[in-house]
């Protein structure tokens, strides 16, 4: 522990840092009455561009992200750069989906991607599943991000023989994030999003310039790596893309791209913008990160390059590839920049696990307690319930990673973002169009909740040796074809769900069954900050449509 | 306000490139050329940020006036 000691005071120093910021941030941009979710859970809906761009950039690019996917580069090559067609697709795909919600969300003061599926459909019950999805899948994502810090603390040495001391640190940094968001609500992440992205974009470029000189350029990297993969006896491994993995690779991105703008954090960034420019300009602004993205994943290739061997794992005999960055900065730099390093990435878990816990628990009060506990909550109550509702979340994410093998948390993540993707017929088609039936939406989320399932359960993972969710690439033979080809669970589960939803839509309809009423008018969705109809929203004290059944 | 505010524009079909071009694996996966020491896999992904800044860019500039 004593050679860490310098890395050990810098991370300290900047984690106390950032949470004081975050108890200051209640005070940044203060709202007259923070009792109010609209303050609390979206910042008062009143973020520019500059704000918009760190906080969803924070809120996309998670710790998680910054440590998985160099090790998935690490462990399997070209198949993890997946990541980066992901972020450049998914800009362009939701640029004129996201003002829509933004717009109908705006002028009906909606919080909650379930909130306009509610008004929309006419149906509490389909609210209610897209609300349940979007806090199951978010549970995992909350977890992940400790296993981001944990595998910085593992390599500082910051570990105990007991399992208790193994996760003091993490219990107290969360038990903090905790309290700066109950008092600050999503003000807290936005003000540190500058610290973090603004110590993330040094350290990569600092590292993306100076290893490659280390190691002997970009060239003799690539090679190292090529060298390994030829050598290892995985088949799906290379710096190239093979025959069989390339349906994968692409329905992987686009199946990734559409889930991620439906998880509830990604929503609660985007309504947290004060209008519709703010949202177009950063869909060209945000790709700044996909560059950071790219840039990360290839220090996997570095850590080839420079001989990094993974530490142990939790179980005995496997490894933790999540450490190999967390070692490569340890390696290669001063510790004095690897204590940056590492600040930067459990700062980067902080952003995302705070939002993330908002966005849960935003979902929780206005989808679950003001519909079925309490219709008549006040704006206080439903702020206050949101609050507990923050702790409570956090309290189950630590609580996954003390009781439960990380490896159940990576389980339950990619299962999260095969379930958020079911939520897409009902949340992106609903938003152009009522011509799905609400409840063939309801019959199309089972169905593909259910072959979601069916099918990662099928998946065995041939190097940890699990016969099940071994990963999420489904191989095409066992639907009977003759290929050794794998495919996307997600992107087959999403386009059954579509299917399944358009076939029940013309059963229901042609025996008549009630299709309820839509609350939103066509003009709803082009609404734009300064609207007549929003400021005088603002100041009633029920919120029109939740109120009326 | 004038006339119906809708989001309408042909200009908006061009948002499909960016969408579209990153999927088409054929187009990239090769080591040759190699650029700084990149295989083509990398570099020509990366460049395809550079095309989604791009067209976004322009559909909004394009589109800016049109909604009053």
């Amino acid at each position: 522990m004593s050679d860490h000691i310098t890395e050990i005071v810098i991370f300290t120093f900047l984690f106390l840092l950032v949470s004081g910021m975050g108890f200051v941030a209640a005070r940044w941009r203060r709202p007259t009455d923070m009792a109010h979710l609209d303050e609390w859970g979206l910042g008062g809906r009143s973020f520019g561009g500059w704000i918009t761009w760190f906080l969803v950039g924070g809120d996309l690019y998670t710790a998680y992200t910054f440590v998985a996917v160099p090790a998935l580069i690490f462990g399997a090559g070209a198949a993890g750069f997946f990541a980066v067609p992901y972020t450049v697709i998914i800009y362009p795909l939701f640029f004129l989906i996201l003002i829509r919600l933004w717009s109908v969300s705006h002028r009906h003061g909606f919080v909650t991607p379930a909130d306009f599926v509610r008004s929309r459909f006419d149906s509490p019950t389909l609210a209610l599943v897209v609300a349940i999805t979007g806090i199951v899948a978010t549970m995992p994502y909350i977890a992940l991000q400790l296993i981001g810090i944990e595998a910085v603390l593992k390599t500082m040495g910051v570990t105990g023989e007991s399992a208790f001391a193994r996760h003091l640190p993490i219990i107290i940094a969360f038990a903090i994030l905790a309290a700066y968001t109950y008092q600050s609500g999503l003000r807290a992440p936005a003000l540190i999003a500058f610290v973090k992205d603004t110590l993330i974009y040094i350290v990569i470029l600092v590292a993306v310039l100076w290893l490659p000189y280390k190691l002997g350029g970009w060239g003799a990297i690539f090679d190292a790596a090529d060298a390994k993969f030829q050598a290892s006896p995985a088949p799906g491994d290379g710096i190239l893309l093979n025959a069989n993995n390339q349906v994968q690779y692409f329905t992987l991105a686009l199946g990734s791209a559409l889930a991620l703008f439906l998880y509830p954090h990604s929503i609660t960034g985007v309504l947290a913008s004060k209008n519709r420019d703010v949202i177009k300009r950063n869909m060209s602004a945000l790709p700044a990160y996909s560059f950071l993205l790219g840039l990360i994943a290839l220090l996997g290739y570095m850590a080839i390059a420079a001989g990094v061997k993974p530490l142990p794992g939790a179980t005995a005999g496997s490894v933790d590839n999540n450490t190999v960055v967390p070692l490569l900065f340890d390696q290669q730099f001063p510790s004095w920049f690897t204590g940056i390093a590492f600040a930067a990435i459990g700062i980067g878990a902080l952003v995302p696990a705070a939002i993330m816990s908002i966005a849960a628990a935003n979902l929780f009060t206005r989808n679950i307690y003001k519909e079925y506990l309490r219709k008549d909550a006040t704006h206080a109550q439903e702020a206050s319930v949101a609050k507990i509702t923050s702790l409570v979340v956090k309290i189950g994410a630590v609580a996954c990673i003390v009781f439960l093998d990380p490896q159940f948390s990576i389980d339950l993540q990619l299962i999260g973002g095969v379930i958020i993707l079911q939520t897409a017929p009902a949340v992106v088609v609903g938003l152009y169009t009522r011509w799905l039936h609400r409840g063939a939406l309801i019959a199309g989320w089972a169905a593909g909740m259910a072959l979601g399932f069916w099918m990662l359960w099928q998946i065995p993972n041939a190097a940890t040796g699990r016969a099940h969710f071994g990963g999420s690439a489904f191989p095409l033979s066992e639907f009977g074809f003759d290929t050794k080809k794998t495919i996307y669970v997600g992107f087959v589960a999403v386009i059954v769900n579509f299917l399944v939803a358009a076939v029940v839509t013309l059963a229901l309809r042609a025996i008549k069954t009630p299709e309820g009423t839509d609350h939103t008018a066509p003009d709803d969705y082009f609404a734009d900050e300064g609207d007549p109809r929003i400021e005088k929203h603002r100041d009633d004290t029920t919120v029109d449509t939740i109120s009326s059944t | 306000m004038d006339r119906p505010r809708t989001d309408k524009s042909p200009w908006n079909w061009l948002l499909l490139i960016p969408i579209v071009v990153p999927l088409l694996t054929f187009l990239y996966n090769a080591d040759e050329p190699r650029i700084a020491g990149f295989p083509k896999f990398y570099w020509l992904q990366f460049a395809f940020i550079l095309l989604g800044v791009g067209t976004t860019t322009l559909v909004y500039r394009m589109t800016k006036g049109g909604r009053r």
